[in-house]
């Protein structure tokens, strides 16, 4: 996230001179001189003063069926669009159904601004009708926030809270603001509101010599590996990190959010990383003998066992966050700062390199599996999430954004929907929150309405938000929802199968009929139950003008492979069992 | 290892708990933690005083900047500091022990800031083993403590070094308060010789 300035556009015309307001046109106002075009929230009594003034601003107001999508949705816009995304509620239960939204926000480091409206600070800490304590709850899971009781401080609060939010690693940030300074006036004055200019951590440090030790080891790696996480998209270092891996050739590896940091179809993408990622991925960041990790913080789930991890790799570690160095695995030369900045300092010095030797051994590892094509698999009679993820894939060209909940079918999009576009992919990586893919995709959808939008969701989560149709009606949303319905908590039970016993307990799971619920809300829809139906549908799905729901009914007891259990070495995955469909060889293939 | 870290911090409410919410969910107990006005009105002084590795440490550190309202942490372990706290001690005292009582105080440099028939207080100024050495002395030579108060450790560091933070506001804000402003800045202030004393 580029730390100078806001990419947001303003509107002199509010912000020209000033004027005279009551606090809520102050909050609309100064949004709209931060150039907020659209805002996600449901309103109630500690807020109404700010909703009475709406109307008079430049503002598309999306109303939402619960707080909690109201948050998703400004995660979503702001992962599609890269501009901070806004969510408003009101005080007590609106305010605390933000929460799980917020912490998403904070494990993913996403740029959103959440105002809610607060009691009068009369009654402040009496335990008032709708009162709670916003900003001590939300403390641990914002990056900061503010509780405003006084007009004049309406207008700074915000526009430091959107720099805050945005600058150095961004983060979610919430403005509580009591009713009666909605309602009381004082003079707004948007240019004297301005924040203190962002100042960087004072621990950052990039320089000449971390550079250079970063250099010579890069220089004599006979085996290195890019870990590439979200700070590139953060960063908008694509350019960078592609020049950093095509100088040295060197093969990039990519955790969840950092799948679009690197064009999938780019032949030195290995592919994602970690617990579910291909063998050849993590056999190769365990053989490394140089990591560079860019943009990452080596998440359990990407690590296994820290103690067998990448045991004869030396760790270059650039990052913005001076907390993640060293925080999991121990690095060796840590270039702390953006990104973009760090590799700008090191491309220039950092010579071409003969990677084949190394790459040829990759490929070697791949083996059979390097030739994959599931397309090329025979129908067995059996639907396979795998195949409609591919299918999926293919329809849309690879073009879509693709908006995924929590669970099997979440790491299956991420194995079988090759993303080629930045910022094409949104996901809930840190807290892994269910519920988050319908929501995030409305936010998707109204931060880039001319981009195809796919909601890929299994059937449990997809129920826990799923009101949200009813906000896709109401907004005349185009967005396309595939639901991966097996009848389980698809992921709960693959962990109960494979460490439980098969003690399938509480994971079966009585779904309605999806399609129905759709038109019940006004929204087409369609099962699929065989393969041969999925592209058909899928295109049907595409033509329609309107939002679609496909509920692919898919085999029951499938699992992810391969996969890594939780506390092991990332070189012991379980492997695709002998008799699993979507195991081939080259020659079927 | 005990990390003693000097934190300037925006005197706003609320900055306290982010500090220890902070220390709290890295399950970091605090030893000791004072607050107190600076040279700058709305700058506060915070000393933190936690056990922690080295590696906790840094992160700890790191942390603390990433708050927005703390301006500047130092890990005052790392340097040559002065480093102080004051502990108020209430001693039964009875006119027998009296004068063992007055010759303890002086050895150690405290004070006795009240008296009464059948107690005295102490003041003591110190580091934390000297006051600890007093509270030995006490104990052994059986004088019974009815209560002390402790404030936890103070720490400066010595010589010229300078908040990067205050010394910008001061350049920013000409004619402002600073303490700091005519001060010849190269004269390190070591008034505590008698810290070796006790």
């Amino acid at each position: 996230m580029s730390n100078s300035g806001n990419p947001n556009s303003s509107d002199p015309a509010i912000t020209s001179q000033p004027t005279r307001l009551t606090g809520a046109e102050t909050l609309w106002a100064t949004m709209v001189g931060e150039g907020v075009r659209d805002v996600f929230g449901y309103p109630g009594g500690a807020i109404l003063p700010a909703y009475d003034a709406l109307r008079k601003f430049p503002i598309r107001h999306i109303l939402v069926r619960h707080e909690q999508g109201a948050a998703h949705m400004a995660d979503g816009y702001a992962r599609a669009s890269g501009r901070v995304g806004v969510a408003v509620a009101t005080s007590g239960p609106g305010a605390t159904n933000l929460v799980t939204g917020i912490a998403n926000a904070m494990l993913d480091s996403i740029p959103i601004v959440c105002v809610t409206g607060q009691v009068s600070s009369k009654v402040l800490g009496t335990d008032a009708f709708q009162e709670v304590d916003i900003t001590g709850i939300t403390l641990p899971v914002t990056k900061h926030n503010y509780l405003v009781s006084r007009t004049e401080d309406i207008a700074p609060a915000l526009r430091e809270a959107f720099r805050v939010a945005q600058s150095g690693r961004p983060g979610p940030v919430l403005v509580d603001i009591t009713k009666d300074a909605q309602q009381n006036s004082a003079i707004f004055d948007f240019e004297a509101a301005a924040p203190a200019p962002y100042r960087p951590h004072p621990m950052l440090r990039a320089d000449s010599t971390s550079i250079r030790e970063a250099l010579d080891l890069l220089r004599t790696a006979k085996r290195p590996v890019i870990l590439a996480g979200h700070g590139i998209l953060h960063s908008r270092a694509f350019e960078q990190v592609r020049t950093l891996a095509e100088r040295g050739q060197i093969p990039v590896a990519c955790t969840l959010l950092g799948l679009t940091a690197f064009p999938a179809s780019h032949p030195l993408n290995l592919g994602m990383m970690g617990m579910h990622g291909e063998s050849w991925v993590n056999q190769a960041i365990q053989q490394a003998d140089v990591l560079i990790a860019c943009g990452m913080r080596f998440d359990d789930r990407v690590t296994g066992a820290l103690a067998t991890y990448a045991p004869n790799a030396k760790k270059i570690h650039i990052e913005i966050d001076p907390a993640e160095i060293n925080k999991n695995v121990r690095v060796d030369v840590a270039l702390i700062g953006d990104l973009k900045e760090v590799l700008e300092t090191l491309l220039p010095l950092l010579p071409k390199r003969d990677g084949a030797p190394w790459l040829d051994a990759i490929s070697a590892m791949k083996g059979d599996a390097a030739v994959r094509d599931i397309q090329q698999l025979p129908d067995n009679g059996h639907l396979y999430a795998a195949h409609v993820m591919h299918d999926l894939w293919r329809e849309t060209n690879g073009d879509a954004i693709v908006v995924t909940d929590v669970g099997q079918h979440q790491m299956w999009e991420a194995q079988y929907y090759k993303h080629d576009r930045p910022h094409s992919l949104i996901t809930s990586g840190g807290l892994g929150t269910m519920g988050f893919a319908l929501p995030a995709a409305i936010g998707a959808k109204v931060a880039c309405p001319d981009r195809e939008v796919w909601v890929v969701a299994g059937d449990g989560g997809f129920q826990m938000t799923s009101p949200e149709l009813s906000t896709i009606a109401q907004e005349n949303l185009n967005i396309n929802i595939a639901i991966v319905n097996n009848g389980y908590l698809g992921m709960v039970r693959q962990w109960q199968e494979f460490f439980y016993d098969k003690n399938y307990e509480s994971t079966p799971l009585l779904s309605p009929d999806f399609v129905k619920l759709a038109d019940a809300h006004g929204i087409h829809g369609a099962h699929v139950r065989k393969r041969g139906e999925v592209i058909s549908t899928v295109q049907a799905a595409r033509k329609h003008d309107g939002a679609f729901l496909i509920d692919f009914h898919v085999e029951q007891e499938d699992s992810v492979y391969p996969m890594i259990p939780a506390g092991a070495a990332l070189h012991e995955m379980i492997r695709r069992p002998a008799g699993n469909p979507l195991v081939e060889t080259a020659s079927k293939a | 290892m005990l990390h003693t870290f000097v934190a300037l911090v925006e005197d706003k409410p609320g900055v306290l708990t982010r500090v220890a919410s902070l220390f709290r969910r890295l399950n970091i107990n605090i030893t000791s933690l004072t607050v107190g006005n600076t040279e700058r009105e709305e700058i506060s002084r915070m000393t933190i005083v936690a056990e922690a590795a080295e590696d906790r440490a840094h992160r700890i550190m790191a942390s603390l900047y990433k708050l927005e309202n703390v301006l500047e942490v130092d890990d005052v372990g790392r340097h040559s500091a002065v480093v102080r706290e004051l502990a108020l001690l209430k001693v039964v005292c009875t006119p027998e022990t009296r004068a063992d009582l007055f010759q303890l105080a002086e050895v150690f440099h405290a004070r006795i800031v009240d008296l009464a028939p059948e107690s005295l207080m102490l003041e003591i100024t110190g580091s934390a083993s000297k006051i600890e050495g007093l509270v030995q002395i006490l104990v052994q030579s059986n004088h019974k403590i009815l209560e002390m108060a402790r404030t936890g450790r103070m720490a400066m560091r010595r010589g010229h070094h300078t908040s990067r933070v205050v010394e910008a506001l001061s350049d920013i804000t000409p004619g402002s308060e600073s303490v700091l402003a005519g001060k010849p800045k190269h004269v390190a202030l070591d008034l505590i010789a008698e810290e070796d004393h006790a």
